[in-house]
């Protein structure tokens, strides 16, 4: 190779390498511009929303349309909807997931419920409203209520359900099911004594998922059930407030609301809501630790 | 028996939804017909006669989507790419945790926050009369849809099979070659369907819309003009409506364009995933 080459070579590598370098920074950047809004957007709303905060704001039922008092009805509905969710998506999820996974055939038949379950995922939030509306609301003559808005949540938790419990379901090692229908249980005895009990922690992340998703929904309950009210509901056939529609109330439909009020909501919900996801995330982190362990 | 009844749920609920959908907005046909109530753009429900055209609506929606895509795209696919490729194991565990936490952010959250601090920076940034508008609707529409987008991509690159990246770099490809000619194409199908999931997301979402876009109901000419979606007309006008009167029909009409958008982009995405699976399986 003569002197020049090498040189000409040499000036190649180096645009290539300030070529890889521009690239890896616009690749750190796109990253950093996705981090720093979320926590920012976490940081000032704790900076803002704490001040509002005290015993009787979480304790208290709200007074003149939110103005004074707590929002102490907003969280017991919150709650009644995530225990909803629970006692209708759980046990029907994880129903479907064992039919899926452990006796289903694959065929066209599981193909069909795999999209129904995709496509159930990415309906719009509006549109679960709408069905829930016309179906629960009206049809089943559940009224605008409770009960009404809770099932509504819970067939948009569903798909969501259905697919954490399958995988789950699905990490669980074949020889344990071997094992256990060697040492002559039956099938379901098999499911519910060996496979279910490892699964468990990984049907729990879907689930805390689900829950906190449903959480903080608003269109769908903002017309199946939902009032701004300081009324706790006493049946499933209540009305109810929850802390999302306060927060939707509270900031576009009452004059003179003071800021720190609508940011201590905002954090009430934000901390509920990401106390959920960072239990899941903790969850998945320790299912992963304990997989590696067996060396799955 | 209950666990195959407990299996057909979702493909039951999935029915029922179209069901009812059309059953309760099919009968605004009687008064209107699918041309003028797609491709016109007066939007008068209750007043008599009511007029019911729902372009503003859809063109709104677009343009929202549009802009949250343009947006998200780019930084969606390149925080994936830095994710699977460049960041070391324990920077990758400490990001993709809070891209997660994003995911959880409710929506009714973000539109508050762009409401209150996005609006008013765009407002000034852009010397409007109003910070609500499409282009805030659109930022924080692309927060909503960019958690998809990154880890779905961030899987699809790391399906990649380990020999595609080490023959790349063998031949003398540094490793920015090797992620933008080499691994990028090959995990195309993927990284289109999460593009798609993440527009499925943009356009459906409904309470950061209703808030920030503006609301108003005509047709936009620009990005920074007030403008209404689908997704918030509905929720805006729901409450008001008569049950079964012409407005509840029109607003179920709306429902189902909206039902069938979504339906077919969650089709297409999960067939091209299958498709990608099905490549390195």
């Amino acid at each position: 190779m003569s002197p020049t080459a090498g040189k000409l070579e040499g000036r190649h590598f180096r645009s290539r390498n300030a070529t890889q370098t521009a690239a890896f920074i616009f690749l750190g950047a796109c990253v950093l511009l996705i981090l720093v809004p979320v926590i920012y957007i976490i940081v000032y709303t704790i900076v803002n929303g704490a001040g509002a905060i005290s015993w009787d704001f979480l304790t208290q039922l709200p007074k003149q349309r939110g103005l004074q008092g707590g929002i102490f009805s907003a969280i017991v509905g919150s709650f009644y909807l995530m225990v909803g969710v629970v006692v209708f998506a759980l046990p029907v999820g994880i129903m479907a997931a064992i039919y899926l996974h452990e006796y289903a055939r694959q065929g066209p038949l599981v193909r069909l419920i795999n999209l129904s379950i995709v496509n159930l995922a990415g309906v719009p939030s509006i549109v679960y409203g709408l069905f829930g509306l016309s179906f629960f609301v009206l049809m089943l003559k559940m009224g605008s209520s409770l009960l009404a808005a809770s099932l509504t949540l819970s067939c948009m938790a569903l798909p969501v359900v259905v697919t954490a419990s399958r995988e789950a379901l699905a990490t669980v090692p074949n020889s344990y099911r071997e094992g256990s229908l060697a040492l002559g249980a039956s099938r379901w005895q098999t499911i519910v004594r060996v496979v279910l009990p490892q699964a468990w922690p990984g049907i729990l992340t879907g689930l805390v998922l689900a829950v906190s998703r449903a959480a903080g929904e608003t269109a769908p309950i903002l017309i199946t059930g939902t009032a701004f009210t300081a009324i706790l509901p006493t049946s499933l056939f209540d009305q109810f407030n929850a802390l999302p529609y306060h927060l939707y109330v509270v900031a576009t439909q009452i004059p003179n609301m003071p800021k720190s009020t609508q940011w201590g909501i905002t954090l009430v919900l934000l901390v509920m809501v990401l106390l959920f996801n960072l239990t899941a995330i903790i969850l998945r982190i320790r299912l992963r630790a304990q997989r590696k362990k067996w060396g799955l | 028996m209950v666990l195959a009844a407990a299996g057909w749920m979702t493909v039951v609920i999935l029915v029922l939804i179209m069901i009812m959908l059309f059953v309760e907005g099919l009968p605004i046909l009687a008064v209107t017909n699918p041309f003028s109530f797609l491709f016109t753009s007066q939007w008068y429900p209750v007043s008599d006669p009511p007029v019911f055209g729902i372009l503003s609506l859809i063109i709104g929606s677009l343009m929202i989507t549009a802009t949250a895509l343009v947006i998200a795209i780019p930084l969606g696919i390149g925080a994936a790419a830095f994710l699977a490729e460049i960041a070391p194991p324990p920077v990758r565990e400490a990001i993709k945790p809070v891209i997660e936490l994003l995911s959880g952010i409710p929506s009714i959250v973000l539109g508050f926050i762009g409401f209150l601090l996005l609006a008013p920076a765009i407002q000034r940034i852009f010397n409007l009369d109003s910070g609500l508008n499409g282009l805030t609707a659109g930022i924080l529409l692309a927060f909503m849809c960019l958690p998809t987008i990154v880890s779905i991509s961030e899987d699809a690159l790391s399906a990649v099979p380990r020999e595609y990246k080490e023959a790349s770099l063998a031949l003398g490809a540094t490793r920015w070659q090797t992620i933008y000619r080499v691994l990028i194409p090959a995990a195309r199908p993927g990284i289109v369907a999460s593009v798609m999931l993440g527009m499925g997301r943009a356009i459906g979402e409904t309470m950061t819309v209703l808030m920030v876009s503006g609301g108003r109901l005509a047709i936009p000419s620009f990005i920074t003009d007030p403008m209404s979606a689908m997704t918030g007309r509905i929720a805006i006008e729901i409450n008001n409506a008569v049950f079964g009167g012409l407005q509840y029909q029109a607003l179920f009409a709306i429902g189902i364009v909206l039902f069938l958008i979504t339906f077919a982009i969650n089709l297409v995405a999960d067939l091209v995933l299958e498709k990608q699976r099905r490549r390195y399986a």
